[in-house]
């Protein structure tokens, strides 16, 4: 496929170049002087009606992405407490661009066509005009305004974090190329921790703080379990590079640092169970499936394994690039009842029986 | 200086012998050097955009085999598989390409260099020896760059944006290690090169503007240099001391980004240094360094719409307090690169707002463009083409840039193909199309011969069409959440849906890459087969057309011009002509605009 596509691209570009030659050569065989290169009225013309065709093509793209890619999950169903108020927000600045990139756009290129140049014609002599220009000044204020005030005040309910209202507290540990979650255990509490404190022969991999009693009953994991409705505080470290803890469904984000800790809090709001069964998620999922048996197929014929069949889970990314696989860097998220979450917790090791001794 | 003296100057000039190596090489003439810095940024604009187009077939058809890695990449792609570390390189290189060497030097130190003396009726920049180490500094600096893909472990491979830790510990990836310093190597002689160009174009526009030439006479093409060389020098040293704290870093042992890391199994001694300070100080730069591309690319696009409207710029005084706006304003608005970079988020709150404001000035701009062909009698020629082009992606891609300043949002867009969409649109391509726009229209100036006219038009079109075949469905798979700098998406089966579009998008890739080659065409070729240009060929009132088609040392081959009046007197009632050039004196009764 791809080695077919690069001989087409190569025989492309011979055949462009032995176009180029050609027109070339005819252009250059009346030898009058330079003013055959300057724009006449007729490429005046045929440049002005490019132009809108132009311009319907701006609005033909435009439309076709809304249509086929506008199945957008960061502007829908979101599966956090904040999620809606960012949507609101980008559906509210979606909008002003709409408007504004169709009105200007229009004018760009109709002006473009309808004051193509003739030959005789005289332009208007228009310099100035404050009463104008103090116009478009405003208008974008008054917008700007609205839009940044909406803005600051989603930002600062997302970055507050209340901990009054007692949030899991819930570390994420990036490492060269997988993550790690680590829970405070029965206090909800976390261990000190420092990567000068990793021992991987004792399997602390961490570097959790053996002797810190809030540390005894730390339980790390490599899936991220949630409670549905409870507040979740994230800490975040990272042991060799930048990282960054991207959970698109939740619309959070937030870059690991070396040598510090950073945090985002959110509260997931949808579990996994009942995402999957939005109609929304179905369609979705039920496309990608329908894309994996068509390509499982190709696959197949080539002797390969086929892909196995998708089901949705929330996941969290690497987005920020980190090294060789990057590309990979990912943890499943899972969304639960209460009930669910304490029976899964109560499976998963405390840290101190986590320790292996030598 | 007298008019006297002038003569005497250029007189001389005539007479001094010139061998090859004076004239073509070291070459201490603003038009020369203006040109040696042209053709080497086409040169490293070539290898950008190849390197761009193998990007987008390793994303459209992620691991397959294809014949041109086999080719280019050599021992990077076994069997014609290109290999995951290459593509990060590839990110990496192509970026710092493409942002300093194509749309910095490239643009800003072709046209800063020939229009300046011209346009403002100077024989030459204010040192011309300085000039000519400018242009080497840049040549040198783009060898070592392209030299670094010849390493043993590959060229840099962070990203243009170089954070550490990644690109200090040689461990982290094959790039960090000779690749990186090569890397900042190259940039730390680029910026000393754009210093040097920097600081000639300020003294010469300060103090070698002929007689009445005052600042509110200047064209817009060389407020924008004059603006674009302050903010040049204000922010590139603190990417020069970025550059330097890191080499100490990497090679020396200090800890100024680097605390507390562990990586393959054993602890670093690193302690007390913070990534997030590297962040803040690429950024001091970052930042304005789009405005360092942007700003020439919409000085140029100014003066090429008046000239191709016979109508004045509308609102001559409103742009250039809008340049200076957005000049202002760009120094204060890195913080948005790192809403969430884990700095404080009332940070955040206070870079959304300043960033936020930039989109005033830059309407204004918008505004005033479209007002400009209002009315008009628009001459198509490739040059407005390009114009136009460029306001239009300016706009397109601009517009979503409230999105991404709002730290509210950016929260969930950030480092995703949304971003890539937004900065290519109006920073990449509307600085490409500025660019061409302004080779189309000063050819005739730079060669003495005019460049092809329908090569130039199909070139746009195709062209026109790729750019937003690229980079318009682009902004939705970012929405869907596809991070950028992803070698390949087949791990995530969430995102197995795009994989039509990223097709989609390669093959307008493709299509508009090929379609570079009808411009490589015209250009080399009408070097040496172009029509012969007259002196004004676009009839414009600009002082660079009243010099001899033929360079000459010194410009004027007499007395450099007087200038009466500003530079969009277009369809001036009173006047027979469209268009009245600088340097006529105003006739009696006849009132000047602009002063």
């Amino acid at each position: 496929m791809t080695a077919l596509l690069s001989i087409l691209v190569l025989v492309f570009i011979l055949v462009a170049i032995w176009q180029m030659v050609k027109i070339f050569d005819l252009t250059q065989s009346d030898s009058a002087d330079g003013n055959n290169q300057i724009a006449n009225d007729k490429d005046n013309k045929l440049n002005g009606y490019l132009m809108i065709g132009f311009l319907a093509f701006i609005y033909i793209i435009t439309i076709w992405s809304f249509v086929e890619l506008g199945d957008l999950p960061l502007m829908s169903n979101s599966a956090s407490e904040h999620g809606p108020g960012v949507d609101s927000l980008m559906i509210i600045s979606m909008i002003v661009i709409f408007i504004v990139q169709t009105i200007t756009q229009f004018l760009l290129h109709y002006f473009a066509f309808k004051y193509r140049g003739e030959k005789g014609k005289k332009a208007l002599f228009y310099a100035d005009n404050n009463k104008l220009e103090a116009i478009w000044t405003i208008i974008p204020v008054i917008v700007l305004a609205v839009l940044i005030i909406q803005g600051l005040f989603t930002w600062t309910t997302i970055m507050n974090v209340n901990e009054d209202n007692d949030p899991l507290i819930v570390e994420l540990y990036a490492q060269q190329f997988n993550w790690k979650a680590r829970y405070g255990g029965a206090d909800n509490t976390l261990g000190k921790a420092n990567v000068r404190l990793i021992d991987i022969d004792r399997a602390n991999i961490l570097g959790v703080d053996e002797a810190d009693p809030n540390a005894q009953d730390d339980i790390i994991t490599s899936e991220l379990h949630l409670p549905v409705g409870r507040p979740v505080l994230f800490k975040m470290r990272s042991q060799d590079v930048l990282h960054s803890a991207y959970m698109p469904h939740f619309r959070a984000q937030m870059n690991c640092v070396p040598g510090m800790i950073t945090q985002f809090g959110f509260t997931p709001t949808v579990t996994t169970a009942d995402m999957r069964d939005t109609p929304e998620m179905k369609d979705k999922v039920s496309n990608i499936n329908d894309i994996r048996v068509q390509k499982s197929k190709e696959l197949v014929a080539e002797g390969e394994e086929a892909l196995e069949p998708y089901t949705f889970d929330y996941l969290l990314l690497c987005n920020k690039i980190c090294g060789k696989s990057h590309y990979n860097m990912q943890m499943k998220i899972i969304v639960e009842t209460q009930e669910e979450y304490d029976a899964w917790i109560k499976t998963q090791k405390l840290f101190k029986n986590s320790l292996v001794n030598n | 200086m007298s008019a006297h003296a002038d003569t005497h100057d250029a007189h001389d000039d005539h007479h001094h012998k010139e061998t090859f190596i004076t004239k073509y090489i070291f070459s201490i003439d603003h038009k020369m050097i203006a040109k040696q810095y042209l053709i080497t940024g086409t040169i490293m604009g070539v290898i950008g955009v190849i390197m761009s187009l193998m990007m987008r077939m390793q994303i459209a058809w992620p691991e397959e085999p294809n014949v041109i890695f086999e080719a280019l990449l050599g021992k990077w792609a076994p069997d014609g598989v290109m290999d995951a570390d290459i593509y990060l390189a590839l990110v990496t290189i192509h970026g710092t390409i493409m942002v300093f060497f194509v749309l910095t030097a490239g643009l800003s130190g072709t046209f800063s260099n020939l229009l300046i003396p011209l346009q403002i009726g100077a024989r030459d920049m204010a040192s011309g020896f300085l000039n000519m180490v400018s242009y080497w500094l840049f040549f040198i600096s783009s060898v070592i760059m392209v030299s670094s893909f010849f390493v043993e472990a590959g060229p840099a491979a962070a990203g243009w944006t170089i954070y550490p830790p990644l690109s200090a510990l040689p461990m982290a990836q094959g790039g960090s290690g000779m690749g990186m310093t090569l890397w900042l190597v190259a940039m730390a002689i680029f910026i000393a090169s754009s210093l040097l160009g920097s600081l000639n174009y300020v003294v010469t526009v300060i103090n070698l503007r002929t007689k009445g030439m005052s600042m509110t006479r200047l064209p817009l093409t060389i407020w924008a240099f004059f603006v674009t060389a302050i903010i040049g020098i204000v922010s590139f040293p603190v990417l020069l001391s970025a550059a330097l704290l890191l080499i100490m870093d990497r090679s020396f042992g200090t800890s100024f980004f680097l605390s507390d890391i562990f990586i393959q199994g054993e602890v670093l001694h690193y302690q007390g240094g913070s990534p997030v300070l590297f962040e803040h100080l690429f950024w001091f730069l970052g930042h304005p360094e789009v405005y360092i591309v942007i700003l020439p690319a919409m000085g140029l696009v100014s003066e090429i719409m008046a000239t191709n409207s016979r109508k004045p710029i509308f609102g001559y005084r409103a742009m250039i307090t809008s340049i200076l706006a957005i000049a202002f304003l760009s120094t204060i608005v890195w913080g948005h690169h790192m809403f969430i970079s884990g700095m404080n988020p009332f940070l955040g709150s206070v870079f959304t707002f300043t960033t936020l404001l930039i989109a005033i000035p830059s309407a204004v701009k918008a505004f005033n463009w479209i007002t400009t062909i209002w009315k008009g009698n628009i001459q198509m020629n490739t040059a407005m083409l390009f114009s136009i082009g460029f306001v239009s992606t300016f706009i397109t891609g601009g517009l979503t840039g409230i999105i991404l300043g709002d730290s509210a949002l950016d929260i969930n867009v950030h480092d995703t193909y949304f971003v890539i969409a937004h900065f290519h649109l109006v920073m990449g391509i509307s600085a490409l199309y500025g660019m061409f726009a302004g080779i189309y229209h000063w050819y005739p100036k730079m060669f003495g011969r005019m460049l092809n006219k329908k090569l130039g038009y199909i070139h746009f079109w195709i062209t026109a069409v790729c750019a937003y075949g690229v980079f318009f469905p682009m902004h939705f798979i970012g929405m869907a959440g596809l991070p950028r700098r992803y070698y390949t998406n087949s791990n995530f089966p969430l995102f197995d849906d795009l994989a039509d579009t990223n097709q989609i998008i390669t093959i307008f890739a493709l299509v508009g890459g090929v379609a570079q080659l009808i411009y490589l065409w015209n250009f080399f070729s009408s070097i040496f087969y172009g029509k012969k240009a007259v002196q004004n060929p676009w009839r414009s009132t600009t002082l660079e057309w009243t010099t001899p088609v033929k360079h000459i040392h010194g410009n004027w081959p007499g007395e450099i011009p007087h200038v009466y009046r500003w530079s969009y007197d277009y369809s001036k009632p009173g006047h027979d002509d469209d268009f009245v050039m600088q340097n006529v004196p105003l006739k009696e009764g006849e009132e000047e605009l602009q002063h």
